[in-house]
């Protein structure tokens, strides 16, 4: 089933694109690859764009501007996030949290998508935090454990996560 | 002084005679590590940064972490000193290149060191023949812990360990393990190694990690993800997944050269005896070249005319910053050449 390209009527669709409002309402757009790059949409439209378009793509979903982007600045090291781009050294331990917003989607494409550490904790930190690790690890345990169907290990897992949440 | 006795034979990690050492040189395992209350490197001023040394050092050595070990202050270290120990894999080329007040603790038996001011405050590493991951772990576990019994380090509760760069950030941890695969490169198969170390998240660099081709037989293979996944779990995958199917297509290969091109896979071999045995001149390179061949002859039971602690030795003292060390004075290209000739015609007893 070729659909025609919404926009030319001519060349098939081959670029699908499906957008949710923050409202829940869902759009469809059905475009050739030439009428999709004259659109902005296709991939290679952020190929080869000034810096400051390049971090508004990687940020795309959150509130924060390139504008915004390029006036970060840590308070406490005075790197801004336009020297850590160019450098791609942080200035001190500080700029994790002072750029927060525009470092996230960067860490979490460098790290396979993870957005948070389960490893070693300082052992001054005490057990709490551990803890909070064993639990982030046996949850995703458990989702897996669910998808493989495995459900006697999932059981076990549940009861391990009970017993730590209630310790 | 320490360095002279170190250039005079391999220490224990580098004899390449634990498991697996037929295809696994060597494991290693670094972790980055900086210290709370302090800028990371690239924003220190100099004041900041003898301060940390200075910190630092207080803390890693014997009487904190046990053994004994020995600390070098690098702008004390002679540029040729300096190569001996990037040789040596005891510090990195970034240290030896960076400016400024950095050093290095260095465990007597080589098998671990500790850099400081490198690009993070602390690179903390631990080395082993063979594949010997746990072990690796076990041991710089336990000095980590040393260290932070009497140091902070800077710990995020949702990004643990914090590092300069956002792509060590988690745990910090990078897990390399050395591999010589001779037959995959005779095969052109190569590649795919490649490929799928890729698709695994994995880089795979020459013999000196992070900047160096992965050019001649050697591969050293590492871990690219550091946040998100356990310390242990990164582990096991190279223990039980990677590092086996890598070693069992490099035996693959090996056992077809042997079923049907043994003729060149002989000729090969024979043809880089002759070489090494003969030469007068002869470059590092070429020798790197003619010595995988040798280690890959001697470990599939096609020569005994040469043992292969004499070829894992010759691999580290060929090198040009030892070959001048060995021969007790500064040498030009050209000179090493023939220095190293002559050295490797010695092991071979000819003269």
């Amino acid at each position: 089933m070729d659909l025609a390209c919404q926009i030319c009527e001519k060349a098939p669709a081959t670029v699908h694109l499906t957008e949710i409002s923050p409202d829940g309402e869902r759009s469809e757009q059905h475009l050739c690859e030439q009428c999709a790059q004259m659109q902005d949409v296709t991939p290679h439209a952020t190929a080869h764009v000034p810096l400051n378009q390049m971090l508004t793509a990687l940020v795309g979903g959150s509130k924060i501007t390139a504008r915004q982007i390029a006036d970060l600045a840590c308070p406490q090291c005075k790197l801004t996030f336009v020297e850590f781009r160019n450098s791609g050294l942080l200035g001190c331990p500080n700029d994790y949290d002072a750029f927060e917003k525009a470092l996230a989607p960067l860490i979490e494409r460098a790290h396979e998508g993870s957005s948070h550490h389960i490893g070693k904790v300082p052992r001054r930190l005490g057990t709490p935090r551990a803890v909070e690790n064993d639990l982030i690890r046996l949850r995703r345990e458990l989702d897996r454990a669910v998808d493989d169907e495995r459900y006697e290990h999932a059981a076990k897992l549940r009861d391990n996560i009970r017993t730590l949440e209630t310790s | 002084m320490m360095i002279e006795k170190l250039s005079q034979k391999p220490g224990p990690w580098l004899q390449a005679a634990g498991p697996k050492s037929d295809i696994v040189i060597s494991s290693r395992i670094r972790l980055a590590r900086n210290v709370a209350g302090y800028p990371f490197l690239s924003k220190v001023t100099d004041e900041q940064r003898s301060q940390l040394a200075a910190l630092i050092r207080s803390h890693v050595g014997s009487e904190a972490i046990g053994g004994r070990w020995s600390y070098l202050d690098l702008d004390d270290v002679g540029e040729l000193d300096r190569q001996v120990l990037v040789e040596r894999h005891l510090i990195s080329r970034q240290l030896t290149e960076a400016t400024g007040t950095r050093g290095v603790s260095i465990a007597a038996d080589e098998s671990a060191s500790i850099m400081v001011n490198e690009e993070n405050h602390l690179r903390i590493q631990v080395l082993r023949s063979g594949l010997q991951l746990d072990e690796i772990w076990e041991e710089i576990n336990r000095i980590d812990d040393r260290i932070e019994d009497r140091l902070d380090y800077a710990f995020h509760p949702r990004y643990g360990y914090l590092t300069a760069c956002p792509t060590n950030v988690g745990t910090g941890i990078r897990v390399s393990v050395m591999l010589h695969l001779p037959a995959l490169k005779l095969t052109g198969e190569i590649e795919k190694v490649f490929r799928a170390a890729k698709d695994m998240h994995l880089a795979v660099r020459g013999l000196f990690g992070e900047g160096t081709e992965a050019t001649g037989d050697f591969f050293q293979v590492s871990n690219q993800v550091t946040l998100g996944r356990t310390e242990e779990e990164i582990i096991d995958d190279f223990k039980n997944q990677v590092i086996p199917s890598i070693v069992n297509f490099e035996h693959r290969a090996r056992q077809c050269l042997t079923k049907e091109r043994v003729l060149a896979l002989d000729d090969r071999i024979w043809r880089s005896y002759g070489v090494l045995k003969h030469a007068r001149t002869i470059s590092s390179e070429e020798t790197m070249a003619h010595l995988s061949h040798l280690r890959m002859g001697i470990n599939m039971g096609r020569m005994k005319e040469i043992d292969i602690a004499t070829v894992n030795e010759l691999f580290l003292i060929i090198q040009p910053a030892h070959i001048q060390k060995l021969n007790g004075s500064r040498l030009t290209g050209p000179q090493r050449s023939i220095a190293r000739a002559e050295l490797i015609r010695s092991r071979f007893g000819n003269k």
